[in-house]
């Protein structure tokens, strides 16, 4: 018992911690926006702003409706129709999450330019020139929408999935009495039921958006993300990328708002507890080839391609055989996501079971805060690590120096702590998120009963919370790996400087103008991807009949 | 200590058989990292004398905090069908004869960003942004892509010239089938500023601040500028070595001799601020 009574500030102070170790990069953004930079924002406004501003809007409009179109409109099909081969696209559809959209983009730049497999296939009927006015130009900002989107789409198909099996079919046959035809049920009852899981899906969609700079800079659409970059290396003005920062936040927290807005007004009863599924629609022949054709196009441009693409060129390049460099990066890979994944399971349990056991504002505050580091475009995170990192190896050195122990160099910097800092603020969303939901399927009933029964509350989440969780901490823990993985921008720039991550080495290659010698990194991370991205969608079909 | 890059095996076997250095005690990497440590005051001077001997001052920084350890250049690839000459300025590429035929990356790109911050060095701001403006009338598309792009559309008939590094044609040439024929469309020629050289961009070192391990750093450091290790990465890396007494590797010997431009890159570094606002100014990437 006596373990029991440090158990509740231990797990207070662990939820205080976590909190403050997100806002921590946000502050010091903040702070170094303090400091004056007059000439640049001059500048940003006269030559830079109205541009990005624009560029930034419709990229993230348009990547939004791509993803929209995409992932509601197949998470309808497959949702309200049955033809064949939809089994298959139920597993299908979330695939693209494993594609990151840096790879993306290098691939269908490689496709679809000049000299690329359309234009070569083209040639085989056209003279080449008139073969390269009909190339599409991928690097450009309508490229830009099509390429992000049709990777991102999954997100909103995935929220929009869930939310149409989970409409009871009484609203529809209610509508259908009254004389409503099939679009405009769709329109009129399904769409704006799910409006609150599309909207949550579309504004992961858009922060992804304004996290990339890889692909956008690579495809010519000038961000603001890109100008934070910019501002702050090729001008040397650190206040100015700053500002641009807090000016990006800004629009993150413009964003979640339009989220919140699209989630106002709803309530449970609109899903009945125990909903009764509706009955697909058997589609045949013609249409049924439709409708799959309909959700192929989504897998096939956003996974198959690109997929094809990299197990081509690692085959072609005999990259499966070469080079022990590969599984030194994915051994880097592995050990920092690893580490990353650990850390961000014990803080967000942490901070979730505080608000189990004493619920009330500064502890739901916490968590709140712990879930809004995902909003946190990598850029802007390393920027906001980077100084108060340094600052603390600055003192752990000053501080040796004055004890006359021997100087430890720049550890946190050179050992990946920053690099893993990174991963746990910008990914804890996710184990809060799902721990969050778990907690709540555990009655507090339960929690009682333990407590009447004079069991501890550190038994009580021992013996009862913990192995209730299991699923949701294991599909938490995947998803951390996964983003870690994927993630580019903090890595670049936090990483130790001589450690190359499989992320890292695909930009190193690319950025020495050879991409494909980085296919099979980039496959590595797929193929690590996928297993996860399955085991989320493994219930793919709700059970018939009360759940 | 680990080395990445191109040479990584070589090297590090050979600093496997001196002394290990924790590995936070050198930074050896891009050029943008390199420039993202110095803003943030996390290098420290590392003063040698051998490598002040090797390196030629215009490579160095004067306080010892960074040095170029290889260095490549920006040349255009030119098209054999359609660029006629076989000499080029970098102020010519402004010329209207070459409109709508130049190819180029981001002007924010860390090595355009040099380029034009020579150009700022070597004729004043006022000159640079006409030049800019020049320079933008004249190519053929929005500046995106990567250098090896440039090529490719060089190839594909969309450019005359193509801006890039000496590597990237290289590797394309060499250790690239698939990409062989876009280098093959094209010939390298080394630009020179009027009345100067050609410009070279550096990979550099820095020492990290409080290196627990400096003197080990340092000696690493001369090891990278001696004769042996520079041949290794000008082999790898098809980059230029730092130091005389190295041979060049056969491609890029085949560009013809490169008399490189001996603006210091302190002054280039300086003028960096001044050609990211000019680029921004005339609308060149948009």
């Amino acid at each position: 018992m006596t373990s029991a009574r440090f158990a509740e500030p231990v797990v207070s102070a662990l939820a205080l911690f976590t909190a403050a170790l997100v806002a921590m990069p946000v502050l010091a953004i903040a702070l170094l926006a303090t400091q004056p930079a007059p000439d640049v924002w001059q500048h940003l406004i006269d030559y830079v702003l109205p541009l990005a501003l624009r560029d930034t809007a419709l990229l993230l409009a348009g990547v939004g409706l791509v993803a929209l179109i995409a992932g509601a409109g197949s998470a309808w099909i497959v949702s309200r129709y049955d033809f064949a081969g939809r089994r298959m696209l139920l597993w299908l559809l979330p695939l693209p999450l494993a594609i990151p959209t840096y790879i993306a983009a290098y691939v269908y730049v490689d496709l679809f330019e000049p000299l690329g497999l359309l234009h070569r296939t083209l040639m085989l009927w056209l003279p080449p020139r008139d073969a390269l006015a009909l190339l599409p130009g991928p690097r450009s900002l309508p490229g830009a929408i099509l390429i992000i989107g049709m990777v991102l789409y999954p997100y909103v198909y995935l929220s929009a999935r869930a939310a149409f099996q989970l409409q009871s079919a009484d609203f529809a046959e209610a509508a259908r009495t009254l004389g409503a035809g099939r679009w405009s049920i769709f329109l009129r009852i399904s769409l704006p039921m799910a409006r609150p899981a599309i909207a949550i899906g579309l504004a992961l969609v858009a922060l992804e958006t304004l996290n990339d700079i890889g692909a956008s800079e690579y495809l010519g659409v000038r961000t603001l993300t890109l100008s934070i970059f910019t501002t702050w290396l090729n001008r040397g003005s650190l206040a100015g990328a700053a500002q641009l920062s807090c000016l990006v936040l800004a629009i993150v927290a413009a964003l979640m708002t339009l989220e919140r807005y699209g989630r106002r007004n709803v309530t449970t009863e609109f899903s009945s507890e125990n909903p009764r599924p509706t009955a697909r629609t058997p589609l045949r022949g013609f249409k049924g080839r439709l409708a799959f054709a309909a959700c192929a196009l989504p897998v096939l441009s956003g996974f198959v391609v690109p997929l094809l693409f990299l197990v081509h060129q690692s085959m072609r390049r005999s990259l499966l055989t070469a080079d022990a460099a590969i599984w030194r990066d994915a051994f880097h890979s592995v050990i920092f996501a690893a580490l990353a994944t650990c850390v961000a399971l014990v803080l967000g349990f942490a901070t979730i079971l505080a608000i189990r056991w004493r619920p009330d504002r500064w502890r739901s505050l916490a968590a709140n805060i712990a879930q809004a580091g995902y909003a946190l475009p990598g850029l802007v995170l390393a920027l906001g690590l980077l100084a108060p990192v340094l600052a603390l190896d600055n003192g752990m050195n000053a501080l040796a120096s004055h004890l006359g122990l021997p100087l430890p160099g720049l550890v946190l910097m050179g050992s990946g702590t920053a690099a893993v800092t990174a991963y746990v603020i910008r990914f804890l969303a996710v184990p809060t998120g799902f721990i969050r939901a778990g907690f709540e399927r555990i009655p507090r009933d339960y929690d009682d009963s333990a407590r009447s029964a004079g069991a501890s509350d550190l038994t009580a989440m021992r013996r009862i919370h913990l192995p209730l969780l299991r699923p949701v901490l294991v599909g938490a823990a995947i998803v951390v790996f996964v983003d870690c993985l994927k993630e580019l921008p903090a890595t670049l720039l936090l990483r130790p400087l001589n450690v190359e991550t499989l992320a890292t080495s695909i930009y190193q290659h690319a950025s020495r103008g050879s991409f494909e010698d980085g296919a099979l990194a980039a496959l590595l991370i797929v193929a690590a991807s996928i297993g996860p991205v399955a085991w989320l969608t493994r219930f793919s079909d709700m059970p018939r009949g009360p759940a | 200590m680990t080395v990445h890059g191109g040479i990584a095996p070589a090297i590090a076997a050979d600093v496997r058989r001196g002394e290990l250095l924790e590995w936070w005690t050198l930074f050896w990497m891009s050029s943008v990292i390199v420039l993202m440590w110095l803003t943030m005051g996390a290098s420290q001077a590392m003063k040698s004398a051998v490598i002040d001997k090797i390196v030629p001052a215009e490579y160095r920084d004067p306080d010892g905090d960074e040095s170029g350890i290889s260095m490549r250049a920006r040349v255009s690839y030119a098209s054999n069908d359609r660029a006629k000459q076989d000499a080029i300025t970098y102020e010519e590429l402004a010329d209207p004869k070459w409109k709508g035929k130049i190819c180029i990356r981001s002007g924010q790109h860390i090595y355009n960003n040099a380029l034009f911050a020579a150009y700022v060095a070597h004729h004043g701001e006022a000159k640079a942004e006409e030049w800019l403006r020049g320079l933008k009338a004249n190519l053929a598309q929005k500046p995106s892509g990567g250098d090896r792009e440039a090529a490719r559309d060089v190839a594909a008939g969309k450019c005359d010239i193509g801006i890039g590094n000496t590597y990237y044609w290289a590797l394309m040439m060499n250790k690239d089938p698939d990409k062989k024929p876009w280098a093959e469309a094209t010939k390298v020629i080394l630009p020179t500023f009027a009345g100067g050289g050609t410009h070279v961009n550096l990979s550099g070192l820095l020492l990290a601040k409080h290196a627990p391990n400096r003197a080990n750093g340092i000696k690493l450091i001369e090891w990278l500028a001696g004769e042996h290790a520079q041949q290794i990465y000008a082999d790898a890396n098809y980059e230029y070595p730092i130091r005389d007494g190295v041979a060049i590797n056969p491609t890029i010997a085949s560009y013809g001799k490169l008399k490189a431009d001996t603006l210091p890159v302190t002054r280039i570094g300086a003028s960096r601020k001044a050609a990211s606002t000019l680029v921004d100014k005339v609308g060149f990437d948009n």
